[in-house]
């Protein structure tokens, strides 16, 4: 099992035709994954040589789902237009829209997060290296030959320390690992990630990793208090960031006392989630609970 | 992008919110020109992008023209919580009968905006938590907090708010405080804007670049992610995560971090150039701890920028480099940067373990 993406899963590319979506969709049919066409209004009727296959672009999300029943789309969208076109996936209502684009204002994520409300869109990111399922799927940017099909669960705010833990712990495998992104607004949470996990029957084991900013690490604790039976591992980064300063990540930002990587650690810690200083001690702990 | 008060001033006069009258000034002499132009009392307020201005002496009433070119010449130059001042921004007194509190806001957790005002202000919005009532922005409405009369004042205000807010990509628009008058007016006394950088392509918005730490003004030019820090071990690495996670597992090894430092995904040579000699300008960095995950990013062209980079800073490269590279291609970039043979630079297999060689070389030089 995995949750959110599988093998079954049909995948479009809104920006495939562009540089950034054309090299990505090349390396998510490498990783196995069902592309199945492209969107780019300007461009449809046409369509893209890959390696071994050619695909159809077409000119809104809904003839693209009407022709191939694609039922997930990744978005390489410029920022200034990811807010239509992730509208536009909703529109068409489907399953799972991947925001890979970085560098959306916070007021379009908002409004398109409000107008998913009530709908039936799933929306990862934006500003995030995508979700994927190891041997079944990949919908985004991550690495597909770190690691290979197991029993973590992975979610993260940010790419880097998503590949540094999932090669940590390639040995045992994944699930599904899935990017939130680091933006202030973030379509889905560390807790709807870990609620998906507890309730799938592979993954025996959850690594959520959050860094400074906001408080869903600690709104992820109390969800995990109240609801989550399977382990949990955790690490937080940014201990050392100055207050006021933006981090990298537009959402990684220490604001007085609040969004602190202390207080989201002693979150953590609180309801029982070990919570590494390194991420390879991090790795060390979730070793420890899987051969224990 | 955080705004100078007075910048906040402008933005708010734009969209009709009540401001007092005023002109920024960056000299006494038009400090006191401003004054005369204002007539009567005036208030001289330090321009700083941080709280505490009054209790650091930062605000002061002059009568006079003379007397605001004597507060500017105290407040011009001053430095309050490590912020220089450069400028004053000198607005008319206002006889004030009662100060309230009103913003609007970003609310991560809600994901969506919100309203928040108080009957109370003119203090830290840490000390009057307990007062102020939340809204969502779409339904806010003042008569949740204020009297009929005055809510619906302040509820006319509170819409031109919402339109600097919504109009100029805000994440933060704060009046505080909202002030009542002696004469019955309503008026924002002083604010705080701060806008969505991710937004600045559909705006024109003035550049903060000139008043920035010198090093970040130069990363900044060349477009590079940087924010500096206070220690001595020079970070470059690759996504804002795994940066910060390094910036920790330096001070873990009992050193301090001189600065973050993303080159993203790229990491072509001239970027790890660029970013080297940003770091290399830094007087206090001892060591450097380059740390490289390689996922789309091929770490045999990380090796090939690094050692590419030194041949490109020559002399300037002086400082001993700990090198970490895992992931694509990881094998190649340790045989490049074994064949290069340069003396600055140590490989670490590890992030543990290079940080604590970068700290050791850090505490060695000193």
């Amino acid at each position: 099992m995995a949750i959110f993406l599988d093998e079954n899963s049909l995948v479009i590319v809104q920006g495939m035709t562009g540089s950034e979506g054309a090299k990505h969709t090349r390396r998510m049919l490498a990783a196995g994954t069902q592309v199945v066409g492209g969107v780019n209004a300007r461009k449809a009727g046409t369509s893209v040589d890959f390696d071994d296959v050619t695909l159809p672009v077409f000119g809104t999300v809904a003839e693209a789902m009407d022709a191939t029943g694609a039922n997930v789309s990744v978005l390489f969208v410029p920022p200034a237009f990811t807010g239509d076109a992730v509208i536009e996936a909703i529109d068409a209502e489907i399953g799972l829209a991947v925001v890979i684009t970085e560098g959306v204002p916070v007021h379009d994520t908002a409004r398109f997060w409000a107008h998913a409300q009530g709908r039936s869109t799933r929306i990862i990111g934006p500003n995030c290296p995508g979700i994927i399922s190891p041997g079944k799927s990949n919908a985004g940017i991550i690495p597909a030959d770190i690691t290979k099909p197991g029993s973590i669960g992975l979610v993260s705010k940010s790419g880097t320390l998503t590949y540094q833990l999932m090669h940590e712990l390639k040995d045992f495998g994944f699930t599904t690992c899935v990017g939130i992104g680091g933006d202030p607004i973030v379509g889905t949470t560390h807790i709807d990630a870990i609620e998906a996990f507890e309730a799938d029957p592979e993954t025996e084991l959850i690594v959520m990793i959050g860094e400074i900013g906001g408080d869903a690490e600690e709104r992820a604790a109390e969800f995990v208090r109240d609801n989550v039976t399977k382990p949990v591992v955790g690490y937080v980064a940014g201990f050392t960031a100055p207050e006021g300063r933006t981090m990298g990540h537009a959402g990684a930002i220490v604001s007085g006392s609040s969004g602190t990587a202390e207080a989201k650690k002693l979150a953590m810690e609180a309801v029982g989630i070990r919570v590494g200083k390194t991420p390879s001690e991090t790795a060390s702990l979730a070793r420890a609970v899987l051969t224990g | 992008m955080d705004l100078f008060e007075h910048e906040a001033r402008d933005l708010f006069e734009r969209y009709g919110v009540p401001v007092p009258r005023g002109f920024v000034a960056g000299t006494p002499e038009s400090a006191r020109e401003a004054a005369s132009k204002l007539g009567g009392t005036v208030v001289v307020k330090a321009q700083v992008k941080t709280g505490g201005r009054g209790k650091a002496g930062g605000i002061k009433l002059a009568s006079s023209p003379d007397e605001a070119f004597a507060a500017a010449t105290a407040i011009l130059g001053m430095d309050i919580k490590g912020h220089t001042v450069h400028q004053v921004l000198v607005t008319e007194a206002s006889e004030i009968a009662e100060e309230y509190y009103l913003s609007f806001l970003l609310d991560r957790a809600g994901r969506t905006f919100i309203g928040m005002a108080s009957a109370t202000g003119g203090m830290e919005i840490e000390e009057m938590a307990d007062s102020i009532t939340r809204m969502p922005a779409s339904a806010f409405d003042a008569a949740a907090v204020f009297g009929p009369e005055i809510a619906a004042e302040i509820n006319e205000v509170a819409s031109a708010l919402w339109k600097v807010f919504v109009s100029e990509d805000a994440t933060l628009v704060e009046v505080n405080p909202l002030a009542r008058t002696k004469d019955g007016r309503i008026i924002a006394l002083d604010g705080k804007v701060t806008l969505d950088d991710n937004a600045s392509f559909r705006h024109s918005r003035p550049s903060n670049a000139a008043e920035g730490d010198p090093l970040e003004v130069r990363a900044a030019e060349k477009g590079l992610n940087y924010v500096k820090l206070d220690g001595t071990v020079g970070v470059i690495g690759n996504g804002a995560g795994l940066v910060m996670s390094t910036l920790d597992v330096v001070a873990l090894a009992g050193a301090a971090p001189a600065n973050f430092l993303d080159i993203g995904g790229g990491a072509s040579a001239q970027v790890m150039a660029d970013g080297l000699d940003v770091i290399l300008s830094d007087p206090s960095v001892r060591s450097v701890f380059v740390n490289v995950f390689g996922g789309i990013t091929a770490c045999d062209a990380v090796a090939n920028g690094i050692v590419q980079a030194l041949g490109i800073l020559g002399d300037r490269a002086d400082k001993p480099l700990v090198v970490r590279l895992d992931g694509n291609n990881a094998a190649a970039g340790h045989r490049i940067l074994d064949e290069a043979r340069h003396p600055l630079i140590t490989v670490a297999h590890t992030m543990d373990d290079a940080a604590g060689r970068a700290a050791a070389l850090a505490g060695k030089e000193s």
